[in-house]
């Protein structure tokens, strides 16, 4: 055989992004987020601190929980322990704590309802693993349900189609009744309801916010693109996570969406009452929160008197919005029933790149060599479009007709068994970094793999908090913070918009080098 | 949990950040910056500067992009950006310059 150079990497390259972690008996055990102070509690309806006859409550309102939601009953009773879910979990991946297998988190739960609710239990508790519920068990939820970020990949693989999400969701229920909640997602509440978003930022913020972006976008076309904030009489109501406003890549997300109304002359606005689209209510199990939360779309939508609402891209507001607003806020018959609601902003810009209305110059995004995270909730919580299958092409067409260079990761972390990015359902707070790194590693193994195959340099999202997580996280496994992109910012960069100048080269990039990813830890020990 | 400063106790939270921002002062900021392993510069105390100004008048800190485009007009193009701010504070300009200048931490999905 002649001697050749080839490029073609060798099997010795590839690490499984799914591989086994050794197991490490009680690795995470003592993960112990920040609970939330008395103010926090109290502004989401939940008293300030543990209360003293706790286990009546919390057993009441697990009774509570099982007659009102038949399908928690169902997932608490059906499990048959077959084991295909335990090694489904990105946070048990990365960990190695046994109770990070799926069936072993639910089962922290499944053993006190079987106590206080089955006839055996209640008889022979010791033969059928019931438990009786003490503090102790209590702080094992608190740690165990808050290293689940209710990405619901272990319920693609359950023969069953048990849900681990609803699970978590009732356990966060139960503790933030009993006066245990998380600071993390209940502050972020009480600000949606104090100020209107996530970020607790006012109005006056936004709104100069804004300008400074129009600014920017007159600057770099020298068009006058606007980002229009509470206008009466607007046809689209668009709803976007806050953090389109302040956070990167996301902002360039947001220039994206307003490249595109602007390309096709849409009448839309923002709205300072709904400057939110993300909903942490879910996050958090909490119908009552979920509700308040949802209904300030609604009013926004009526007061402005819209005739569509198209939502930014952010995963769980999705999953809230397509599965559940028309039950927690509708009904929507006052928009116009010849849109589809409510749309994404994928959608609303593919149906647009169908029909021929935007031209793009793909060549402006030849500095990347791109691939796509699928968001968990818009993945196997949601749909896009009028096919099956729509939320995860949507989005890659978007990127193929934008991008020359698009090549996918492994087939089983893609679409509906993505992997998370590891800081979903409430865990992207710095007091659960370290989890957030290992919970990463499968996503992020799978990543360096089609760097080695096709050199891919970045990843886009839709998604406000993966974009946000694999900021922060990247640079852990040899990426750098910038290689995460919004998918509208790929179509932001390529647009071509009538009577705008030519776009200046952005030094920043270009000498931008795929960075050589750093030895990597054994598995469960990642920093 | 509280910092001393000149004989007097001022609370924090589990983070580090301020409770009170009335109580914040420059001798403050260099206890917090110590804390962050950040020996405080002119360009600095320009960014905390800045934060506390914008604060002042929005109540909330503004998008690094809003503090960038601010930095590149008084400090000039190569100071003025988002890898120079993150030379500043490495952990990231958004919390730990927030947090020296006596800001609430930023929450959110950021």
């Amino acid at each position: 055989m002649s001697e050749q150079t080839t490029s073609a990497p060798t099997v010795e390259d590839y690490l499984d992004p799914l591989a086994l972690p050794e197991l490490q008996a009680d690795a995470s055990k003592e993960l112990h987020t920040f609970e939330a102070s008395p103010a926090h509690q109290e502004k989401l309806g939940f008293p300030g601190e543990l209360v003293d006859d706790w286990h009546d409550v919390a057993i009441n309102k697990m009774g509570d929980l099982l007659t009102k939601y038949r399908g928690f009953r169902v997932f608490l009773d059906s499990c048959v322990k077959c084991g295909a879910c335990t090694d489904k979990c990105h946070y048990f991946m990365g960990t190695g704590d046994p109770k990070n297998m799926p069936v072993a988190r639910q089962d922290l739960l499944r053993s006190v309802y079987r106590r206080y609710f089955t006839t055996a239990g209640k008889y022979v508790p010791k033969l059928v693993g019931a438990r009786d519920l003490t503090e102790d068990v209590l702080g094992e939820w608190y740690n165990y349900f808050h290293q689940c970020s209710q990405c619901r990949r272990c319920s693609v693989y359950c023969p069953y189609g048990i849900d681990t999400a609803e699970i978590s969701m009732a356990a966060r229920e139960i503790l933030d009744t009993v006066g245990k909640g998380q600071k993390y997602c209940n502050e972020i509440i009480g600000k949606v309801y104090d100020v209107g978003n996530n970020l607790g930022f006012p109005t006056p913020a936004l709104k100069a916010t804004l300008e400074s972006f129009e600014e920017d976008l007159e600057e770099e076309t020298g068009l006058e693109i606007k980002l229009p904030i509470d206008v009466k009489g607007a046809d689209i109501l668009l709803v976007t996570p806050s953090a389109d406003f302040v956070a990167e890549p996301h902002i360039d997300g947001l220039l994206g969406y307003a490249k595109v109304f602007h390309a096709t002359g849409a009448s839309w606005t923002l709205s300072s009452v709904a400057s939110e689209a993300g909903n942490f209510g879910m996050f958090i199990g909490s119908y009552e929160n979920m509700r308040k939360i949802s209904l300030r779309i609604r009013q926004a939508a009526l007061e402005l008197g819209v005739k569509r609402i198209v939502f930014g891209e952010c995963g769980h507001a999705w999953r809230v919005a397509y599965s559940f607003l028309n039950t927690l806020a509708g009904p929507f018959d006052f928009l116009d029933p010849r849109y589809t609601s409510p749309m994404h902003i994928c959608e609303y810009t593919w149906d647009l790149i169908e029909k021929g209305e935007l031209k793009f110059d793909k060549s402006r995004n030849d500095k990347y060599r791109l691939t796509f995270h699928d968001s968990c909730n818009v993945a196997r919580a949601t749909r896009m479009g009028d096919k099956p299958g729509g939320q995860f092409e949507i989005p890659r067409n978007i990127l193929k007709a934008t991008c020359n260079h698009f090549y996918d990761m492994a087939e089983d972390t893609i679409k509906e068994g993505t992997v998370c990015c590891g800081g979903g359902g409430g865990l992207l707070t710095d007091d659960l970094m370290d989890l957030r790194v290992k919970g990463a590693s499968p996503r992020m193994t799978a990543l360096q793999n089609v760097q080695k195959e096709h050199g891919v340099t970045h990843m886009a999202a839709i998604c406000a908090i993966c974009k946000s997580q694999f900021a922060k996280v990247m640079p852990k496994y040899g990426f750098e913070m910038d290689n995460i992109l919004s998918v509208h910012q790929l179509v932001s960069n390529a647009i071509l918009l009538e009577g705008a100048k030519d776009p200046e080269d952005d030094d920043d990039d270009d000498d931008w080098i795929p960075p050589t990813p750093p030895p990597r830890p054994p598995r469960g020990s990642a920093a | 949990m509280a910092y001393e400063l000149d004989g007097q106790t001022i609370e924090h939270d589990e983070e580090g950040y301020l409770t009170d921002l009335t109580q914040w002062s420059e001798g403050m900021a260099d206890i917090l910056a110590k804390d962050e392993g950040i020996e405080m510069t002119d360009e600095h105390w320009e960014v905390v500067n800045f934060l506390r100004e914008y604060y002042d008048e929005y109540q909330i800190a503004p998008a690094i992009r809003v503090l960038v485009k601010a930095l590149k007009k008084t400090m000039g193009k190569e100071k003025g950006s988002n890898k120079y701010l993150y030379t500043l504070f490495p952990y990231g300009p958004a919390k730990q310059a927030c947090k020296i200048a006596g800001l609430p931490k930023p929450t959110g999905c950021i």
